[in-house]
């Protein structure tokens, strides 16, 4: 434990967490104009046909197995009948197959985003910075899932770096169970951490606007011209 | 029944020039930023044409407006909810800038800059997309005046059907502008079609919005709409429409496109129609029907009762005044010669248009004499094209209506002409077409003579409603003990039908979502 280690898994987590916090509060708050996902498909289609829904889809898949391997602990799974050994088919089977498609729709976000001029002048600096990032957190995640837990030794990240993410939300962080896992767990959530610290910031607001009220929605909607006296 | 008052819009389309001023000062005032480059709120097409974007009116491909489903139940044509959040990340049926066109400009530093040479310097064309040089090859009027019409026009979606029996050369060539903007409909499938609850009808006025706030970006109003009038900002990643210059005709003036038309072929105007049956209206199975249907709901304002229930509903007694004056009522509703686009989209839409004569009397003279004006009645019963390629436009292909319209204005010429002319005042004429004398002259007044006053009769909005709004909150400001609301509508079947249909109620208690924004230092509805 160096004071490096409670850098890396104290102090950038936290100060990540208010950013995040803060950042989407501030952002609703004043910026609402710029609150969208800045489609591009109007420019460029066919390549976004691809990109974008195999990005998106595996994207939500592997963020839904975050869900369920880092957030949900060892002795919920087994309380509910999930053994270690049903949790790593899991684990390494769709995830990879998640991972994969996200990558490839990565790919070709990027590929995209680089050769269509049109697009690419579309593209300010901390769209750079979500891109590095994305690229740098979902393929260091496929390393892990694909290198260590698929086809490589395996690694019980669920009694280490799951137990040191839960901690941090407790208030009770323990950084050393970070400091001993592999590189590339280390990587992973450092850089998820700087994705986090950024994502207010960026295009990446547009995820919580996912519009489900639109299921229990009347199709026309009538608003007054006072509406806004009205408060 | 529960009245709403709407600002609609009547372009008579043998008035129209094709000048295109009208596109160019909506854009000097709209949409002159950055993002919006291509965006013409409002366009002037020629028909026979491809439009603008290029075949727009090729709803199988684009899937804008509503349809019936196997049941007969209205459906957006594009799929419904879960449908549109499936496909959120990417929407098949949206067109790309190459359908509009790319935008661009001319480097004219060259123009100042260039050595002094032999040769004048050449300003080059630039996408105003990539900034880089570039070859125009279409544009928002490419075809205008029928350019390249035999090679492009015969892909105009309005000819399907009677596309064999059109002649496209010049010499036998019809044509006429088509003037286009959002059409505010009664029923807008773009509004359907936003997930965020962003674009909205006002109360009030009819008028369709986008809420730039709440707007984010999820493009399918652009697609949604068939007449292709929401536009998506590639700048702001904001969808942005017509607004009908809201601003103006809240202040009781005419939309700039209006105001500065040269050819004076515009009207605006209040009409009344019940909200309640709207859903109904455009569930009318047989697309000829929904014209019909469309009318079923406006309401005479020189009505008492209709005038008692108006006031009931909350609309201003001056606002009932300026609709009896309305030339939108008189035209679309009280003397029929007013269509709406494309009715069979099912949206009902509120621009009309009075079908040109032109295309009929050319038609005449192709064989190079000229058309006597008694000529025209036979012409029109004999003529299949261009009559079917209005039907198609403007009736939902029933050329009865077209004809019927045709007939009436050609008969107001020839009425008009024998009383200055000759003296004579035949009545006979007007009879012929289920009107009578004094109906056709003031149908002349308002298309032939179409004084400032006549065309447009737009009323002030209330502002000291808002004030008596915010003081009663949660009511409708009218509903006082003793005040005009307080009658209430009483709910019908057709009522409670239509408002799981449409958010009839304050948006902000049944659904959080269409919650408005709070106002801070600029209007909350529009550009920032
Ligand atoms: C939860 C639901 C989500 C919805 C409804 C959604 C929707 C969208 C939409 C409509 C676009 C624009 C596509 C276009 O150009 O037309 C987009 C772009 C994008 N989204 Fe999402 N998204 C969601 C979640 C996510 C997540 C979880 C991430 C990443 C962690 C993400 C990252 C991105 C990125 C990077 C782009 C830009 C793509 C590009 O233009 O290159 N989204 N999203
Ligand atoms: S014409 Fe206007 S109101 Fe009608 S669907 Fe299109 S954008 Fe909406
Ligand atoms: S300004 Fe009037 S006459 Fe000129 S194109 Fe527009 S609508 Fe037609």
């Amino acid at each position: 434990m160096t004071i490096w280690d409670t850098f890396l898994w104290v102090v950038l987590p936290y100060a990540a967490l208010v950013l995040f916090v803060a950042g989407h509060v501030w952002r609703y708050r004043h910026d609402q104009f710029g609150w969208t996902s800045r489609s591009t498909q109007l420019l460029e289609g066919r390549w976004l046909a691809w990109g974008s829904n195999l990005f998106h889809y595996g994207a939500l898949a592997a963020i839904a197995g975050h869900v369920l391997g880092i957030l949900v602990p060892n002795w919920l799974t087994s309380a509910v009948g999930i053994s270690e050994f049903t949790y790593h088919f899991i684990s390494a089977i769709p995830g990879s197959i998640a991972g994969v498609v996200c990558v490839a729709g990565l790919v070709i976000l990027i590929v995209r985003r680089a050769a269509f001029v049109r697009v690419r002048r579309t593209t300010d600096a901390v769209d750079v910075a979500v891109y590095t990032l994305l690229a740098i957190v979902i393929g260091l995640g496929i390393g892990e899932t694909l290198a260590v837990n698929a086809f490589g030794p395996g690694y019980d990240y669920r009694s280490t770096v799951a137990i040191w993410f839960r901690g941090l939300f407790w208030l009770h962080p323990e950084p050393q169970l970070m400091a001993g896992a592999p590189l590339v767990y280390q990587l992973h959530a450092a850089s998820a951490w700087a994705l986090y610290a950024l994502w207010p910031f960026s295009r990446l607001v547009h995820v919580w606007s996912l519009p489900w009220q639109y299921l229990g929605r009347p199709y026309i909607l009538y608003r007054s011209r006072y509406a806004a006296a009205r408060r | 029944m529960r009245l709403r008052a709407q600002v609609g819009m009547v372009m008579n389309l043998d008035k129209c020039i094709g000048c295109h001023t009208c596109s160019v000062t909506c854009k000097q005032v709209w949409t002159n930023r950055p993002g919006t480059e291509y965006v013409w709120f409002n366009n002037v097409e020629t028909k026979p044409g491809l439009g603008y974007p290029r075949r727009w009116e090729d709803n199988q491909r684009w899937r804008g407006g509503w349809e019936l489903d196997r049941r007969g139940r209205l459906r957006l044509k594009a799929g419904g909810q879960i449908r549109k959040l499936i496909g959120i990340f990417w929407n098949p049926d949206l067109p790309t800038i190459d359908d509009y066109y790319e935008p661009w400009t001319y480097d004219y530093e060259t123009l100042i800059e260039a050595p002094l040479s032999e040769r004048d310097p050449v300003a080059r064309p630039r996408s105003q997309l990539t900034g880089r040089e570039t070859s125009v090859r279409w544009g928002p009027n490419w075809d205008d005046d029928l350019a390249g019409a035999p090679e492009t026009a015969s892909e105009d979606p309005v000819l399907r059907g009677i596309e064999d029996r059109v002649k496209l050369a010049y010499e036998q060539a019809f044509m006429f502008y088509l003037p286009r903007i959002c059409e505010h409909c009664l029923n807008p499938s773009c509004v359907a079609s936003c997930p965020s609850g962003a674009i909205y009808k006002r109360e009030e006025d009819g008028i369709v919005l986008v809420d730039q706030d709440k707007c984010r970006g999820w493009r399918f109003c652009v697609s949604g709409c068939p007449y292709k009038k929401v536009y998506f900002n590639h700048r702001t990643g904001k969808a942005e429409k017509c607004t009908l210059c809201y601003p103006r005709i809240e202040a009781g003036l005419p939309t700039i496109c209006s105001e500065t038309c040269v050819g004076r072929i515009r009207y605006l105007g209040l009409v009344l129609y019940d909200a309640d049956r709207v859903l109904e209206a455009a569930s009318t199975p047989d697309p000829r029907d929904l014209l019909d249907a469309q009318l079923g709901l406006f309401v005479d304002p020189d009505d008492p009762e209709v005038r008692c229930q108006a006031r009931r509903d909350g609309i201003p007694d001056d606002w009932i005044d300026f609709a009896r004056r309305s030339p939108v009522h008189a035209l679309a509703i009280r003397y029929r010669v007013a269509l709406p686009l494309h009715p069979e989209y099912r949206t009902l839409p509120m621009v009309w248009y009075v079908p040109p004569l032109s295309p009929v009397v050319n038609a005449l003279e192709q064989d190079g004499y000229e058309a006597d004006p008694d000529d025209v009645f036979p012409a029109i019963e004999r003529l299949r094209i261009p009559i079917e390629y209005l039907a198609n436009l403007l009736a939902a292909g029933d050329a009865d209506r077209i004809r019927f319209v045709l007939r009436r204005l050609a008969t107001m010429r020839a009425f008009m002409r024998k009383q200055q002319v000759l003296g004579v005042r035949e009545e006979r004429l007007a009879t012929e077409v289920g009107m009578d004398a004094d109906e056709l002259e003031d149908l002349y007044r308002l298309l032939a003579i179409a004084r400032y006053e006549d065309r447009y009769v737009i009323p002030q909005a209330h502002t000291e409603l808002a004030q008596r709004l915010a003081e009663l909150p949660g009511t409708c400001g009218l509903d006082f003990e003793g005040g005009p609301g307080s009658c209430g509508a009483i709910p019908r079947p057709a009522a409670t039908l239509n408002q799981r249909f449409m958010l009839t109620e304050r948006p902000e208690r049944r659904f959080p979502g269409a919650r408005p924004l709070p106002v801070r230092n600029r209007p909350a509805e529009e550009h920032p």
